[in-house]
Formats: C-alpha cells, sequence, structure tokens
C-alpha cells in the first residue's frame, strides 16, 4: 500500500528546525519542539494498526540509481523501532528542559536543532526499504549527533568528537559502503526482503567477508572491537547520552545489522552458511567482555555506556540464533532495553543536575536524599538485569528460549552469566544507596530531587518498564511478526 | 533563434566581453550588469540547446544539433556539435559561471576598483573560451578557444595576492606545453587524415588503426590535455596558481577548468578516437587507471599536509582528477557515468567551497586555517554552504557527489581494478579528516574563555546577502541533483555512452 506517512514521519521534525533557528523564546522554542516529537509520535502510531494487520506501507522518494530508489518501506520490525524512538523523544525533550535550563547550557538552540535532525534520520532508518536508504540515514544520524556529542565544546569534547567521527565515519565508509557497493553488484538490487537478497549470488568465502564488513562497519552498534567511541562519547549532555546513546544512535547501528542479517542475507542463507554461529560468537564475546569492564567502572555515565555495549549484543546475539523466539526476544529487546536504559541516564542525569556528582564511590547514601530518583533507577536496573516485575525479563525469557530451540547451549549459558555480571554491577550501587550511611552530610535528612522536568519523566519511562512485562503490546506483536515474517514460520 | 542557440553561445559573451572592455573607460558601473547579461544569455542559449538535445530523436538523427559556423559546411567549414554530453557541460559551465559573477560581485568591487573594466573583459573571454572548448566539433578550433581560456586565465591569476605573478608564470610555461603538445598531436592527425573535424576523423581513423602516427596522435593529445587538467604528476602548476589567485578567480578556475578538459578527453576518447580504439586496440587502460589511483592517493596525501584552507582545496581538486580519469578508463559503462556525473558534481561541489571560502577570505581577509576560529558563529549561513560542500566531496548521501562515487566504485567492482575501489574509498576518509579538522576548528572557537556555561563571546559577522545566497542556492542544487541522479543518468548519460559504448 502506497502511504506518504513515512516520509511525513521522516521530515515532521525537520519542518520545526528554521523556526528552532528563527526563535529567540526559549520557551516558544522548546514547545515547538513539543509539537514536533508529538506530531512525530501520533504519525508513527497511526501506522500501527496497518502494520498489525500485515500489511506494508510504502513510498518512493526519488529513483536514485536502478534497483536502489530512495525509499520507505514499514514493517513490523522498522514500527517497532520507530515507536520505541519517537515516544522516547517526547519524554526525552521534557528532560532535555529541566536538565539544560537545570545547568544553565549554552547554545540550546544549537542542541535542539541537531536533536530534532539526528530523531529524523532515527525515523528514517527504522522505514528505509533498502540498503541505500538506510545508508543514507545511517550517515547524516552520524554527522548531526557530533555537535550533540561535542556540545560542551572544550577539551574533552574534541577529543571525544574525533574518537566519534574515527570509528563512526570510518567504519560507515570504509567497510559498509564497499559491502553495499559488493552487494549491489553481486545482485543488482539493495531491497530489503523477508528471504534476503544475496543468496545464491556468491561464493561463501565473499559471503563471510561481507557479514564482517556490514556486523562491525555498523560501529554504531559498538561491537568489540569498534565500541571505545561509546563510552567517549559519554561526555555529552545527559539528555543526548539517553536518547542517542542508549536508544536512537546505538540501536541504529544493530537495528542496520538485524536488518541486514535478516533482509539481507536472510535466514535461511545464514543458517546454510553456518553464520548464525559467527554472529553469535562475536556478540558473546562482547557481551562478557564488556559486562567485565563494567564492573570496574567509577563514573556512572560510563558504566551505563558498558553496560549498554554488552545489552546491544543481546539483540544481536538473538537473531544470530536464527531461531524464532531468538528473534522474537532480540527485536523485543530492542523496546524493553530502551526503557530501561533511559530511565538509568535519567537518574544519572537527575543525580548531576541535584548534587553534582558524577561518580558512584560519591553516591553512597544518596537514597535519602532522592528516593524518587533512586528506585527509578532500582527498576531500571532490573530491566537491565532481566528480572521481573520490569520489563526485560520478557525479552530475556524469549532470549534464553531461543537459546533452547536453537540448541544453543554455549550461548545460554552466556546469557546466564552475563545476568549475573549485570547484577553484581547494578545492585550494589542501589544497596549503597539506600542502606549504607551517607558519607556525606549534604545526603542527610532531607529530601531534595532534581527539578520537576527531570523526575517526571524518569519516573514515567520507570512505571512503563513496568507496564511492559504486563502488557507488552504492540511491542510483542511486533516483535513477533517481525520473527515470522523473516524466519516464514 | 532556438536553431541560432550553439552560435550565440559563444558570440554574445564573446561580444559582451569587447563592450565590457569600452565600458571600462566609459563608466564602470555598466561592466558588471553586462557581464551578467552576457552570461545569462549564455545560460538561456545552453539550458535551450539541452532540452533540444534531450527532445530530439536519437534514432533520427543521432540526437545531435549540429551548427554551421558562417554557414560553412563540414569537414571544410568549423562545425558545432551539441550532444547531451556536451548540453550536459555546457549548462554546468554557464550556471557556475554566472553564479559565480553574481556572489563574487561585492568582492570584485573593492578588490579591483580600479581595473573593473580590465577583470570582467578577461572573466568574460575566459567563460567564452571555455563555452567554445565544450561547443566545438572542430579539433583545431578547439585548440584556438583552448588558448583562449589558458591567456585568459593566466592573466585572472596574476592579478591575485605577491605571489599570485610567479604562480601564474608556472603556469603560463606548464599550460603552454600542454596547448603545445595537443597541437602537436592535431597536427598528426591532419597528417594521416587531412581533416580536423571530430566527426570526419572519427570516420577516416578505424582503418588506420594500426597506424604508428594514430598512437603518437592519441598518446600526445592525451599527455597535453592531462597537463592542462592538472593530472598527477603534471599537476605541480595548479595548487599554487588556484591558491593565490583572487578569490573571485579560483571559485570561476577551480570548478571548471579541470572539469571542461575532463570533458575533452572524454570527447576524444568516445568521439575523435572511438571507444573501440581507446580500449581495445590500445592495451593502456589499466596502466591509465594505475595511474589514476596514484593521482587520487597522492592528491589526498598532499591535501592532508596543506597549510591552509585553499591549498588544502586545489589538492582536493587533484585528487578528484584522478577519480574523473580514473572512471573514463575503466572501460566500462558504470566507470563512464561515474565520470561524466562527476564532471557535473565535482563543479558544482567545488564552486560551492571555493565560493564559501571566497566569503571567509572577504571578511576575515585570510584563508589560513587560524582565520577559521569560531567562524561558525562568525558566517553561519556560509558554513552551511561550506558544510553541505564538504559532504559532497566526502561523498555523504543524498548529496550529488556520493552517486558520482557510487558509480565510480562500482565502474571499478566491475572491472575488478581493486586498487581503484580502495583509492576512493581511501581518498573519502582522507576528506573526512581533511574537513573535519576545519569543522573542528570552526566550531572549537578562539579557544580563549569558552567555558561550558557562557555565551559564545564571538559576534556574527556575516557576508553580505549577495554573497550568501549565490552559495547557498549551489549547496541546495547540490541535494537537488543529487535526488535527481536517476533522471541525470537515464536522460542524459545513458544515451551518450549507448552511441559509442560497450559492455
Amino acid at each position: 500500500m502506497i502511504s506518504i506517512k513515512p516520509l511525513l514521519a521522516v521530515l515532521v521534525s525537520l519542518l520545526v528546525v528554521p523556526i528552532l533557528v528563527s526563535s529567540r523564546t526559549p520557551n516558544v522554542r522548546e514547545a515547538w519542539t513539543f509539537v514536533a516529537a508529538s506530531a512525530k509520535f501520533l504519525i508513527v502510531v497511526s501506522m500501527v494498526p496497518a502494520v498489525l494487520r500485515g500489511e506494508q506501507l510504502v513510498y518512493t522518494v526519488a529513483q536514485v540509481i536502478p534497483g536502489a530508489p530512495i525509499a520507505f518501506r514499514v514493517d513490523p520490525l522498522g514500527m517497532l523501532f520507530a515507536l520505541v524512538a519517537s515516544s522516547l523523544w517526547i519524554v526525552t525533550t521534557a528532560y532535555s528542559i529541566g536538565y539544560m535550563r537545570g545547568l544553565g547550557e549554552h547554545g540550546q538552540t544549537r542542541y535542539f536543532c541537531f536533536f530534532a535532525i539526528a530523531l529524523s534520520s532515527t525515523i528514517g532508518v527504522a522505514f528505509s526499504a533498502n540498503l541505500l536508504t538506510l545508508y543514507l540515514f545511517y550517515e547524516i544520524l552520524s554527522l548531526a549527533t557530533y555537535p550533540l556529542v561535542t556540545h560542551h565544546q572544550d577539551a574533552e569534547a574534541r577529543v571525544s568528537g574525533r574518537k566519534y567521527l574515527v570509528y563512526i565515519l570510518g567504519t560507515s565508509i570504509g567497510l559498509v559502503l564497499p559491502a553495499m557497493l559488493i552487494c549491489y553488484h553481486l545482485s543488482g538490487t539493495l531491497a530489503f526482503s523477508d528471504q534476503g537478497f544475496l543468496a545464491g549470488t556468491g561464493p561463501p568465502q565473499l559471503m563471510t567477508i561481507l557479514l564482517f564488513m556490514f556486523v562491525f562497519g555498523f560501529a554504531k552498534a559498538a561491537i568489540l572491537p569498534f565500541h571505545g567511541w561509546l563510552p567517549a562519547a559519554m561526555v555529552a549532555p545527559t539528555p543526548v547520552s539517553a536518547l542517542l546513546h542508549a536508544v536512537a544512535v546505538v540501536k541504529v547501528g544493530v537495528f542496520s545489522i538485524v536488518r541486514v542479517l535478516t533482509g539481507v542475507f536472510g535466514i535461511e542463507l545464514l543458517s546454510w552458511l553456518n553464520l548464525g554461529t559467527i554472529v553469535c560468537v562475536i556478540a558473546s564475546c562482547t557481551i562478557l567482555i564488556a559486562s567485565l569492564i563494567a564492573l570496574s567502572q567509577d563514573n556512572l555515565k560510563r558504566l551505563l555506556a558498558f553496560s549498554t555495549i554488552g545489552q546491544l549484543s543481546y539483540i544481536i546475539l538473538g537473531v544470530g540464533l536464527l531461531s524464532p523466539k531468538g528473534i522474537t526476544g532480540g527485536v523485543l529487546h530492542i523496546a524493553m532495553h530502551a526503557f530501561g536504559k533511559i530511565t538509568l541516564f535519567f537518574c544519572a542525569g537527575a543525580i548531576f543536575v541535584a548534587t553534582g556528582k558524577r561518580n558512584i564511590s560519591e553516591m553512597v547514601g544518596i537514597g535519602r536524599r532522592m528516593p524518587v530518583t533512586m528506585t527509578a533507577f532500582f527498576i531500571g536496573a532490573l530491566s537491565i538485569t532481566g528480572l521481573p516485575p520490569a520489563g526485560g525479563f520478557l525479552s530475556k525469557w524469549y532470549l534464553v528460549l531461543g537459546t533452547l530451540q536453537a540448541d544453543q547451549i554455549a550461548m545460554l549459558v552466556v546469557l546466564l552469566v552475563s545476568s549475573l555480571l549485570n547484577a553484581a554491577y547494578f545492585m550494589p550501587i542501589v544497596y549503597r544507596a539506600f542502606f549504607c550511611p551517607a558519607e556525606t552530610a549534604m545526603f542527610e535528612n532531607r529530601v531534595q530531587e532534581a527539578p520537576a522536568f527531570c523526575v517526571v519523566p524518569l519516573v514515567l519511562t520507570a512505571l512503563i518498564s513496568i507496564i511492559l512485562l504486563f502488557y507488552p503490546e504492540p511491542f510483542f506483536s511486533l516483535a513477533r511478526l517481525a520473527a515470522q515474517g523473516v524466519t516464514g514460520g | 533563434m532556438s536553431s541560432q542557440y550553439p552560435g550565440l553561445l559563444v558570440i554574445v559573451p564573446l561580444l559582451s566581453a569587447l563592450l565590457i572592455s569600452v565600458a571600462g573607460w566609459v563608466n564602470k558601473r555598466l561592466c558588471f550588469p553586462i557581464a551578467v547579461v552576457g552570461l545569462s544569455v549564455a545560460l538561456y542559449a545552453s539550458i535551450g540547446l539541452l532540452l533540444r538535445v534531450l527532445a530530439a530523436d536519437p534514432a533520427l538523427d543521432g540526437g545531435v544539433v549540429l551548427y554551421r559556423l558562417g554557414g560553412w559546411d563540414p569537414p571544410w567549414g568549423i562545425a558545432y556539435y551539441v550532444d547531451r554530453l556536451n548540453a550536459l557541460v555546457l549548462v554546468v559551465v554557464s550556471v557556475s559561471a554566472l553564479l559565480n559573477l553574481i556572489a563574487t560581485k561585492n568582492d570584485v568591487q573593492e578588490s579591483f576598483s580600479t581595473k573593473i573594466g580590465a577583470f570582467y573583459t578577461l572573466y568574460i573571454l575566459l567563460v567564452t573560451g571555455l563555452l567554445g572548448i565544450t561547443v566545438t566539433g572542430d579539433a583545431f578550433n578547439l585548440y584556438v578557444l583552448l588558448e583562449i581560456t589558458a591567456l585568459t586565465g593566466y592573466g585572472l591569476i596574476a592579478m591575485g595576492e605577491s605571489r599570485a605573478p610567479l604562480a601564474s608564470l608556472n603556469y603560463v610555461y606548464m599550460g603552454t606545453i600542454g596547448a603545445c603538445f595537443y597541437l602537436l598531436g592535431i597536427g598528426y592527425l591532419y597528417i594521416i587524415t587531412g581533416s580536423l573535424n571530430m566527426v570526419d576523423i572519427a570516420s577516416i581513423l578505424p582503418g588506420l588503426y594500426d597506424s604508428k602516427v594514430v598512437l603518437a596522435a592519441f598518446v600526445i593529445c592525451m599527455v597535453g590535455i592531462w597537463l592542462k587538467m592538472g593530472f598527477f604528476p603534471l599537476h605541480a602548476w595548479l595548487p599554487n596558481a588556484y591558491t593565490y589567485a583572487p578569490s573571485a578567480v579560483s571559485s570561476l578556475i577551480a570548478p571548471l577548468m579541470t572539469k571542461v578538459m575532463i570533458y575533452v578527453m572524454i570527447r576524444l576518447m568516445l568521439t575523435v578516437f572511438t571507444p573501440e580504439f581507446t580500449f581495445s586496440v590500445l592495451a593502456l587502460k589499466t596502466s591509465v587507471v594505475w595511474l589514476a589511483v596514484i593521482a587520487i592517493v597522492m592528491g589526498s596525501i598532499l591535501a592532508l599536509g596543506a597549510p591552509d584552507v585553499k591549498k588544502m582545496l586545489t589538492y582536493i581538486i587533484v585528487a578528484e582528477v584522478g577519480y574523473m580519469v580514473g572512471g573514463a578508463w575503466l572501460g566500462n559503462r558504470a566507470g563512464m557515468t561515474g565520470s561524466i556525473l562527476h564532471i557535473a558534481n565535482d563543479a558544482l561541489m567545488t564552486l560551492c567551497v571555493f565560493l564559501a571560502v571566497g566569503n571567509v577570505v572577504y571578511r576575515m581577509k585570510g584563508y589560513g586555517f587560524d582565520d577559521l576560529r569560531g567562524i561558525f558563529v562568525k558566517m553561519p549561513f556560509t558554513m552551511i554552504g561550506f558544510v553541505a560542500g564538504a559532504f559532497s566531496i566526502i561523498g555523504v548521501p543524498p548529496t550529488c557527489g556520493f552517486f558520482s562515487k557510487w558509480y565510480l566504485i562500482s565502474g571499478g567492482i566491475e572491472a575488478g581494478h581493486y586498487g581503484f575501489v580502495a583509492a576512493l574509498v581511501f581518498s573519502s576518509l582522507i576528506s573526512a579528516v581533511l574537513f573535519f579538522k576545519l569543522i573542528e576548528v570552526g566550531y572549537y572557537g578562539s579557544g580563549d574563555a569558552h567555558h561550558h556555561h557562557g555565551t559564545a563571546p564571538v559576534s556574527m559577522a556575516e557576508a553580505p546577502i549577495s554573497m550568501v545566497v549565490p552559495l547557498l542556492i549551489v549547496a541546495g542544487g547540490l541535494i537537488a541533483v543529487g535526488l535527481y541522479t536517476g533522471d541525470i543518468v537515464t536522460h542524459i548519460i545513458d544515451p551518450v555512452i549507448a552511441q559509442t559504448i560497450m559492455d
């Protein structure tokens, strides 16, 4: 079914860019951001029923290269991702206002402007109908997030910004672009299909090389050893880390890999060449190493960054299992991890706004001063660890079922060990916050939270994390449809 | 009227150049309007020609518009042939020249207040020469126009800063050698075929492919043109000449001169010497692509070491010339498509970055890296244009630079020439480094008092609107051309290659 809605969903946030630039009054500027975020969310939501009915909305923007137009296609996988990103943009906008004004940051117009562009390209990636369109929005996202990462414009930001570009642009130009061209050369098309389009076009060795080029080339997914940019990017203001480096940017990387695995290679080809196992091994190395590194971090945002690196590979692992339940779990984890991790980042930011503390060692006893924030932190940590009553339990449950379905017991062990490690780096923070005596007078006797604009969003996302366990719709249906589509069962 | 377009294209600018030189004595304020009118007519005529060629039926008359200069029939008279290939180049040349003319008005009037007449006379003559080279179907006429372009170019470049005359002199030597080579090659061709008309030569040559004279003619012509376009290692004159020239001249010559020479090379390869001779009879294909690989790699590396912004951009041109020569010599459809597409795209993106640098020079009085400090706050609109051009050179979709690079790399893969593919990817990475180096300097400000919570200490000092608007038009054009790549390839480039090449 041809529909212009996907294009509108992408462009709607760009429409506010001129208004952002011209606006001198912060209230008007932020009101526009809210309007754009809500409009984007509503457009995305309006497409959900059609997708759940099994229809695909398509729209072609320009015929640039034969077999590879700039075109959109809305399917369950893309819809799930777009829904997560666009709903969290609204929440993050509210949080940004509290955070940026609370700290009196400079360049707020620029900040909101590039945030809008970043979200546009995220939705663009979600709705891409082919590899070329995906690459287009992937690159725009890389470039639009550079001013956000380096927002502070100091020496540290400069170093991190360089690292960010070297990793992200270096891999996308150096690996993905040639890989994409080779694919085009082999098959004459780049359009994603449920069966993939590479089957029977080249020798197995070439397929393996292509797989490596794609998996490592989408460095936004932060697979080891291309993860270094993510901890460095934590110099960004916390709302950027929260939405972009826990949800939009990193998930775009993961989403791209999932898309390529299912829509370019196809499950059948991957299992025939046994490439799924390679993906699983790469992912599990990342999961374990990242979790171990996270154990030793004292800076809270860096710890969250390493936790994110590990969790992203859960998604890849799930798809690499090539079993319907594993794919369902992996795709569902995009949503579950997003809500859980954004809560944690919001908490880290709220602590910084309220107390100026960045390091975990300085947060002993902080639960007395910020009980709401730390409770939300606890819920987020539960969700990431995969424990009820938080939504993360559901996706991890499906991942575990997926390992059994695929007969990959080693991967089951990886998942369980990783869960233990997750608990080991999160729970001490919560324990010390509530049950240890405060070391500084700052935390004694007085409840004083961050501004309401900071606290309300994090309470909201924490609540959603819990609700998602009991009512995981429409994410669950979308994940299942996505898995059914690519496995044919 | 419309049948006279090819003539108007050259005659009107030529006459307006003469008129300007007179106006320079009478009333200096008339020079600029006359120049604008002259180039507008040229633009109108070239768009008209493109539309006519597009409407023409390729099966009927080859889709070619033939114009007999002075009514003399070819091969004796000079004939202008316009097909889709040169119609495209004509539009690119006239659009770029006109936009640059308007964009640089303020700068020219302030820098050359006493020499306005001379400046605009040379400017318009140069454009006349470029248009003539593109439109002509006569190999010797092409040489004459080549010299017109070169001589006016030497003059214009020498009007720049203190080191410009020396750079221009160097260019005179090298350019003259290049032109002589071309003339020598044409002389050989004339000896053996007795004709100077390109189509006529092409019809006589197939019987003579074994002749050593034809081989010598081809190689000598090629070397001459490579020298003129600055194909590494024959590029040595280019960086200094383009750097020390006045901004208004850099942004005219840098985008157009090399690109028109690429057009001449492709015209020789496809029309005069037919693809069969170029790719099959000669065993040069792979070696030339390797030369292009060296050009791309060396251009990129030299750009990394460049001491200032303009020098850096000129070395990028050296690399880009490698792109186009390599693409054309791959000997397949995708490579040739990429090369032709890149003529248009590279002209636009080079124009874009040079116009932006021109604006910066206008305000900051310099083009060193230090002059860019805090430039995003000082000149935000200029920098939007600059960044668009930079992204196109890096090859970020949907700017047009991505799509020509796409075709070039595809051509490399198809030909199995992985050295060329690697060179293109390498060069894209280096471009990313180069431009983000500049963006970083501009973004991090002057380094003083830039603490977290203060507002930026510098205030806005944007160039005048007449300089910014043309720049932004070009920047928008980069994206528009990118999105219309499909149409450009199917309607303009595909038919050109279908007539002559290959696969």
